[in-house]
């Protein structure tokens, strides 16, 4: 383990969970810009989060230890994901701990996580909430592996460190395979960080939320974290997104000072990314939710379809 | 026992073979002692549990061992018993020795005066089942595996039968042992076919004959067949939703978690060891029945309300696993790919460890439950982690470790899995190559939806409020019961954990079966798990652990020092309805609803909707598998068809029995005189 590499580790989740809020608050600027609406200031969620830090936190009566773990619990693995992604070197000490499929099973904790805490207090949101997360998780989770399956394949390697250094390396060739799987990818992610046609973020609505019905009974510092953990999710989806689409720009074991390029790279892709992310939500409605298990299908299929072009043009 | 060399040196195998007998001789004292509730609990079946702790030490070091046999002449005049422990028979003892060490103690706390059959008939049978099971996986000819395996059958029969009083059970039982006995069939004509003629059941002899192709293969789907219906793979799974939770929790525990893998057993020592030819098409046929097993169980699993009945089909769900695992096994070998070969015999191997710490503290969780609160409907349970915590939190680890999430077992194998389908495209069979990708979308989903199923299980037994008023009340389980829970959580932890630790004690496994293994690679790795090269593929559970307590605690911490740690509690928000009552939680069936849309064509559904005007209005829903009325219902008219053809021969006059006689004669001595 080098000395550079234990940097640019703690470089990265600092940057990843310092960085994540500021993400989520550049969405909501532009959404409320293609909206037509006055947008809120940039820094508006880190403003909402020291708030409900300050908050004292009120739970209810027979709320159980998991309740109150769940919150530390998914902000911890999503604090691991983001350290495992390689989002601005390859040269991470932590990486080996987790492969990509690791990295899925990461995520799948933390749903179980949440949705066990919602359905903790017993109330009729709470379980449906948890139901529904469930429900998204179960036909979101295969299509992300098999998206990254795709990369894997064409890496020959599920290491994601790997695969991103392979991608990085290869000539300016299209993959028809890949081409599927990121527009597999977009979907899923659009279903795991409950967003538009999907969920709303921004819904109290009853009958039509998701993830909001799952964080309904947490206030104070654990909504806080909640809040940040989803921050921390949009951020790792993005960044995973960009790690297999567009890999350039990210710094290599052998280049330190590579780094002090990858963070703008890194500031300036996220920023492409996300204008892209607003303006597919203010594009498109949202949906009922038994059209949910269609669209998460779609995507599935068309990663599975990705995987199958890649080994037919690859033989 | 008869060794040559030096009588005082006492083999692993000889150890196997006492420890076995010591059983026999527990259940017997637990006869003597037939009404004695206090002694049977306390002593035999602690007792019995000893006795497996001790074989999952013996058979811990005889992985590594070369094979040993013994001859022992009991049976027929003859027809010597032959036993044989070589390193597979080894790790099957060690998973069968660990897993009933931890539910014999739970066993203990568990069993009450009056249910059904008396504490001592339970622990002879109890302890019967348990040392036929070391002799199926002992034994070294076709006659004394038979004899074994009938035995385990039988005994189990009478154990799922305890409860005979009920109706339900009776019938449970006739049907597992009706579906035991079409299987033994099987198996029996497998044996034969192999002896190739010879005469001679030994096992040695059969792996000595080389078969041609069309018998080797008759007696491969003759062994798929026979250990499938025990295994309880598609289309012979309809006994386990039904014996299951006919059967009380510790036998279920031990139905599920160790008897299932006998059949694994089964499979693995035919198709690898007495067989040498390798087809590749048998291991297709492995994986598309694995496949279809897999999703139909889980499927099924996710819209059970009985709590039994969902883990009986997750057991389903995670025997179809094993299948895939084999199925890929022997595709590899097929093209003599000894590494691939190697890793998805691994898989497959750490699945069924895994599969039995779990699926066993799982069982021994709905026991406690049961006991506490004499409910199996998910209906009716909830909110028992707060009366019950010590069964509520252990069996969340069986649940986290069943749906596949890291860091704890499941994920172990599942990973190895997924590795192994990642690799396949190094087939030289186009077809395959095109096919195996599919494979591994359809088996995570597999997994995705045991997660599903895994959170409605703890959620609405264990979390929300109670639904019944009597569930406040529930006692948390007893000193023994905690014991054996705790045991297999951490046999749950520690394969989730220590993976490249025990990767190495496969290894011999896998060396002996298919010429190759991974534990040179896995142990040059140190504490990261890499099947081929740390560029290749990697996982690290300890420092993925380690990652999210580290935030964990460091978050925490933060929190407490920059901000404050008050907490205040309150009625539940619920968007401002204070009129919430427990009853308007999701029930199974509604937390199942989405399943139920979604895989609409899976199911036989029948709906009761009330009317506006029900003055008690009732919903209910049954849902029923295909495969009882396509295949069952039509094998059972075509056997009741049979018998009414033959009854009308049973005229029940003696002028007519005695025509049947005479012309019998004539019949014969036309026969003769040709």
């Amino acid at each position: 383990m080098s000395l550079t590499g234990l940097l640019s580790q703690l470089l990265e989740i600092v940057i990843a969970i310092a960085l994540a809020p500021l993400m989520t608050g550049w969405v909501n600027q532009w959404r409320a810009w293609l909206q037509n609406r006055s947008a809120p200031s940039l820094l508006q969620p880190y403003r909402l989060l020291h708030k409900l830090f300050n908050k004292e936190s009120v739970i209810a009566d027979n709320a159980s230890q998991l309740f109150r773990a769940a919150p530390y619990v998914v902000f911890g693995c999503m604090t691991l994901a983001c350290a495992i992604i390689p989002t601005l070197s390859t040269d991470l000490p932590l990486a080996p701990a987790a492969d990509a499929v690791a990295l899925v099973g990461l995520f799948a904790l933390a749903r179980v996580f949440i949705s066990l805490a919602a359905m903790d207090i017993g109330t009729a949101f709470g379980t449906m909430g948890a139901r529904r997360e469930m429900l998204i998780g179960f036909l979101a989770e295969p299509a992300l592996l098999m998206v990254l399956f795709s990369a894997s394949l064409i890496s020959k390697s599920t290491s994601l460190t790997t695969i991103v250094e392979t991608l990085a390396h290869r000539e300016f060739v299209i993959y028809p395979g890949l081409a599927l799987a990121g527009v597999a990818f977009t979907m899923v992610s659009l279903a795991e960080n409950a967003r538009v046609p999907v969920d709303n973020p921004t819904t109290h609505l009853e009958l039509t939320m998701i993830h909001e019905a799952l964080i309904l009974e947490y206030s104070g510092r654990h909504l806080a974290l909640l809040e940040w953990a989803a921050s921390l999710k949009l951020f790792a989806y993005s960044c995973i997104g960009l790690a297999l689409f567009f890999p350039w720009g990210v710094a290599e074991a052998h280049a330190p000072l590579a780094m002090l390029l990858a963070l703008p790279a890194l500031v300036f892709k996220l920023a492409v990314g996300g204008c892209l992310l607003a303006v597919l939500e203010t594009i498109s409605a949202k949906m009922r939710i038994f059209r949910v298990p269609e669209f998460l299908a779609t995507a599935f299929l068309l990663a599975v379809i990705g995987l199958l072009v890649h080994l037919l043009l690859a033989h | 026992m008869g060794h040559t060399p030096p009588i005082t040196q006492w083999l692993h195998l000889d150890w196997v073979l006492l420890l076995m007998l010591g059983w026999l001789l527990v259940g017997l004292v637990g006869v003597l002692a037939l009404r004695r509730l206090a002694l049977v609990a306390r002593v035999f079946f602690p007792a019995g549990g000893l006795l497996g702790l001790v074989l999952f030490g013996v058979a811990l070091g005889a992985i590594v061992g070369s094979p040993e046999v013994a001859v022992l002449p009991i049976g027929l005049p003859g027809l010597p018993f032959h036993f044989r422990l070589d390193s597979l028979s080894a790790y099957f003892l060690m998973v069968i020795g660990g897993a009933s060490a931890g539910i014999s103690a739970f066993a203990a706390g568990y069993f009450r005066q009056g249910e059904g059959t008396p504490p001592g008939l339970m622990c002879l049978e109890y302890h019967v089942f348990l040392a036929s099971m070391v002799g199926v996986i002992l034994a070294d000819d076709a006659y004394s595996f038979m004899v074994m395996w009938e035995t385990m059958a039988l005994s189990s029969f009478f154990l799922v039968t305890a409860n005979h009083r009920i109706p339900e059970v009776r019938s449970a039982g006739y049907l597992y042992i009706t579906m035991a006995r079409v299987g033994a069939i099987a198996i029996l004509l497998c044996f034969g076919v192999l002896q190739a003629n010879t005469g001679d059941y030994t096992f040695a002899n059969m792996r000595a004959q080389t078969l041609s192709p069309f018998w080797a293969s008759t007696g491969f789907l003759l062994a798929v067949f026979g250990f499938g219906a025990k295994a309880g793979v598609l289309p012979l799974h309809v006994w386990l939703p039904e014996a299951h939770p006919a059967a009380p929790s510790p036998v279920s525990a031990l139905m599920s978690g160790v008897m299932l893998n006998t059949a694994i057993y089964g499979v693995l020592r035919v198709s690898c060891d007495l067989l040498h030819l390798r087809l590749w098409w048998w291991g297709g046929l492995l994986l598309a029945i694995g496949l279809a097993t897999a999703l139909f169980g889980v499927v099924f699993a996710s819209v059970q309300s009985d709590m039994k009945r969902l883990l009986a089909y997750s057991s389903i769900e995670n025997m179809g696993l094993l299948f895939v695992g084999m199925g890929l096994t022997l595709i590899f070998s097929a093209y003599d790919m000894k590494p691939m070969a190697a890793l998805s015999l691994t898989a497959t191997l750490y699945h069924v460890a895994s599969h039995a710490c779990f699926k066993s503290l799982l069982f021994l969780g709905t026991g406690s439950v049961l006991h506490a609160t004499s409910e199996r409907n998910l209906g009716k349970l909830g909110g028992l982690i707060r009366s019950m915590p010590w069964v509520g939190w252990l069996t969340l680890l069986g649940v986290l470790a069943s749906a596949g999430l890291p860091p704890l077992g499941g994920f172990v194998s599942e990973w190895l899995l997924l590795q192994s389908f990642l690799f396949a495209p190094g087939l030289p069979q186009p077809l395959l190559t095109m096919l195996i990708p599919v494979v591994a979308a359809l088996i995570a989903l597999v997994a995705a939806l045991a997660g599903y199923t895994m959170v409605k299980f703890f959620g609405v037994i264990f979390l929300g409020q109670p639904r019944e008023d009597k569930l406040a009340h529930a006692h948390d389980a007893g000193h023994w019961e905690r014991a054996g829970m705790v045991w297999l959580a951490l046999g749950c932890v520690a394969l989730g954990l220590l993976p490249s630790q025990f990767i190495q004690l496969i290894d011999p496994v896998t060396q002996r079966l298919v010429g190759a293994g991974l534990g040179a690679k896995v142990g040059a790795s140190g504490w990261l798990l890499a099947p081929n090269s740390l560029e290749q593929a990697s996982y690290g559970p300890v420092i993925f652990l380690l990652g999210i307590l580290g935030s964990f605690a460091l978050a925490f911490l933060l929190v407490r020092s920059l901000y404050h740690g008050r907490l205040r509690r309150g009625p539940a928000w619920a968007c401002g309805f204070p009129w919430g009552t427990a009853r308007m939680q999701d029930t199974a069936e509604g937390f199942g609803q989405p399943i139920r849309q979604i895989f609409e064509p899976f199911f036989v559904m029948r709906r009761e909707l009330p009317t506006p005007f029900d003055l008690r209005p009732r919903y209910r829903v049954v849902v029923e598998d295909h495969f009882w009325r396509w295949l069952y219902v039509p094998i059972t008219e075509l056997a009741a068809y049979l018998a009414r053809l033959a009854s009308l021969m049973q005229q029940g006059r003696i002028s007519v029995y005695l025509l049947y006689s005479f012309l019998t004669l004539v019949a014969t001595l036309l026969a003769v005189m040709r």
